[in-house]
């Protein structure tokens, strides 16, 4: 049985200019240690999933569906009865560790306070711990450091006491959104190396949320490909790089220049990703899509199995494989 | 002679630490130390660094918004800092910027006509209203957005459209330079390409020289003929874009290019990565000699000595390390 299992999640806004649905019968799973990958651009619904996976919407926001996670319905749960798994057995990390952080606390009582409140330990037991755990993700002279305040690390260490904060109480899931977005690039090798790391050490399963199929690639097991709120395609990770068949994820794979490949022009998905208070009807991609039909514009094409892969497309597989190859 | 030659160019800004007393002389932050680079009319510069490495700096030192320290900055062979005001007047024109955050830098008091025309009644205040207009409109076509939109204002955009009317806005006066400072890194990786083959077609039809700042070194090589990096306001490595990233010679290109994930999980997972530990060191107290050398690999004793010398192991190709070898950090498998 798989860990997290979300089915047909929705998400959808109160806003003065209507109802935004920004997540539309979204369905994934995953298991004990994996890791899944999230992709999309802005506006895609990635990070809502995450934050109605998580009970964390803002206050306009409501959600459908189901979540069930290690045997209980998150989304039925009372806030109270969240805030128990929420920083004990799922946990969270954020892009910019500078706003998740508390400014007003050192950062050892930030974290003893996890540990209090979920384990119930001592204070000096919990001290203990927060020490090893800022060791465990490469913090040198940790001990030190508990007594510092969050202005006084840079961008990359933050990171690091917000990863060490989150797996404090070994949780069965890290969810990680955008987690290295805001970090230089040798800082964010450093900071991937040490969530690959840690993963196997505790076994832990992740959700990582992103844009950067560089990333992905690197990082996931299996990836799921959002727009516009919806599922386009999803299987392994390497079955997917190997030969996307959606419009979108090839297009996807044509924009980004690559540092080992000479390309001349790189190829675009032409017009802009979608407004979600104005979604087009049928498939979110279509106006943007080369391979659309008349179809596309009326119904949601439903995610089949295409080999290893789902899909969520009119067009013919074939018809879009052979894109990647030319 | 080149469009545009920087030699030995020092900047430096004075810090007041919190809590000093005002009689405390300020430290000194030095965001570009001793650099050197020519631009040729027509060709592009890729700028790569981390965040810190002083990219920005070199880019507002060229326009003329913050003042050298040292060194030269020579436009067609005159320098920046003797020019007489006529010059001046007429380098301004000849260099526009166009800047990462694309919202922020429109005014939203504006609409898109007056902000693309905006630039045409600075520079040639004879020009008539109508005349204005009609520019704006051609640019408009120019960088791909419908002409008939002049009257709306920025936030009724998308981020790619607002980058768009900063180039618009930025080309109005046919500049001979372009300096783009993280014009893509805001934005959505689909909009990021469309935006990248715009520069690039622009710069062909226009003969454009571009100096192109970017933290992403795939754009960059994309993008550029010429790639320039820098570590701690210092260079590093200058060569072919290309060049660059296939053979690069410094450690610190190496570690960039291998910090770098490439969107193919086989590749991936064959290469090997060494990841450089640490952050970049602060720029007010630097390492002595080698700046890199705290997170060097291949760090010796002596590397804390002399500040090391620019070779030229190839023609065109600049490396500041006396212990440069080329490893491609791309094909090195295990």
């Amino acid at each position: 049985m798989p860990l997290l299992s979300v089915e047909n999640l929705g998400v959808e806004f109160q806003t003065p200019d209507g109802t935004v649905n920004a997540v539309n019968g979204l369905s994934f799973t995953v298991d004990q240690g994996e890791t899944l990958a999230i992709v999309g651009e802005s506006g895609s619904g990635k990070s809502q999933t995450a934050f109605a996976t998580m009970g964390l919407l803002a206050r306009n926001g409501r959600a459908t569906g189901k979540v069930h996670f290690d045997g209980q319905e998150l989304l039925a749960l009372p806030e109270r009865d969240l805030n128990r798994i929420r920083g004990d057995a799922v946990s969270m990390i954020f892009q910019d560790p500078m706003t998740s952080l508390n400014p007003y606390l050192k950062v050892g009582p930030q974290m003893i306070e996890v540990l209090q409140l979920h384990k119930g330990v001592g204070k000096r037991a919990a001290r203990d711990e927060a020490v090893r755990m800022l060791d465990a993700v490469r913090i040198p002279d940790a001990k030190a450091r508990l007594n510092q305040y969050p202005h006084e690390f840079s961008g990359g260490m933050r990171q690091r006491i917000m990863i060490a904060m989150s797996l404090l109480c070994r949780p069965k899931l890290l969810i990680a959104d955008e987690p290295t977005t805001a970090l230089d690039v040798t800082v964010q090798a450093q900071i991937m190396k040490l969530l690959a790391e840690i993963r196997q050490e505790f076994g832990t399963a992740m959700i990582l949320i992103t844009h950067d199929l560089g990333i992905v690639a690197d990082s996931c097991d299996r990836t799921l490909v959002m727009y516009g709120g919806r599922v386009m395609e999803e299987g392994p990770t390497d079955a997917l790089f190997a030969k996307p068949s959606h419009p979108y994820t090839v297009g996807l794979m044509k924009a980004v220049p690559r540092l080992d490949v000479d390309q001349d022009d790189l190829q675009t998905i032409p017009g802009e990703p979608p407004d979600m208070s104005r979604l087009p009807k049928g498939c979110p991609f279509s106006p943007r899509c080369a391979h659309v039909r008349d179809i596309c514009r009326g119904t949601m094409p439903p995610l089949e199995p295409h080999g290893p892969l789902l899909r969520a497309c009119h067009a013919p597989p074939a018809e879009v494989e052979k894109e990647i190859t030319a | 002679m080149s469009l545009l030659q920087v030699r030995n160019l020092d900047v430096t800004f004075d810090i007041n630490p919190r809590g000093a007393w005002p009689w405390t002389p300020p430290l000194k932050l030095q965001a570009v130390k001793d650099m050197s680079f020519d631009l040729e009319a027509g060709q592009t510069l890729g700028v790569v660094g981390e965040s810190g490495s002083g990219k920005s700096t070199l880019a507002r030192a060229i326009v003329g918004t913050v003042p050298s320290s040292g060194g030269e900055i020579l436009w067609e062979g005159r320098d920046l800092r003797q020019m007489s005001p006529r010059d001046r007047r007429r380098h301004r024109r000849d260099v526009q910027m166009v800047f990462q955050d694309p919202l922020a830098a429109l005014n939203p008091r504006m609409n898109v006509g007056q902000i693309i025309a905006e630039p045409l009644l600075t520079h040639y205040p004879d020009t008539t209203k109508a005349e204005a207009r009609r520019r704006a409109g051609e640019m408009m076509e120019r960088v791909g957005l419908l002409p008939n939109l002049l009257n709306r204002y920025p936030h009724e955009f998308s981020g790619g459209q607002c980058q768009r009317i900063g180039i618009a806005r930025a080309l109005v006066l046919e500049p001979r330079l372009l300096i783009c400072d993280e014009p893509v890194s805001a934005l959505d990786v689909s909009v990021q390409a469309q935006v990248v083959n715009l520069l690039k077609k622009l710069s062909r039809e226009m003969g454009l020289s571009m100096i192109f700042i970017a933290h992403d070194l795939s754009v960059v090589k994309h993008v550029s003929d010429r790639t320039l990096v820098m570590y701690l306001g210092r260079k590093m490595e200058e060569g072919g874009a290309k060049e660059i990233v296939r053979a690069p010679r410094h450690p610190y290109t190496q570690a960039l290019i291998a910090s770098v994930p490439i969107p193919d999980p086989e590749r991936e997972r064959a290469r090997v990565r060494p990841v450089i530990e640490g952050e970049l060191p602060s720029p007010v107290n630097p390492p002595s000699g080698c700046v890199f050398r705290t997170r060097c690999p291949k760090a010796r004793p002596d590397c804390a000595e002399g500040v090391p010398p620019m070779l030229e192991p190839d023609p065109g190709h600049r490396v500041a390390c006396p212990y440069q070898e080329v490893i491609s950090p791309l094909e090195r498998t295990a």
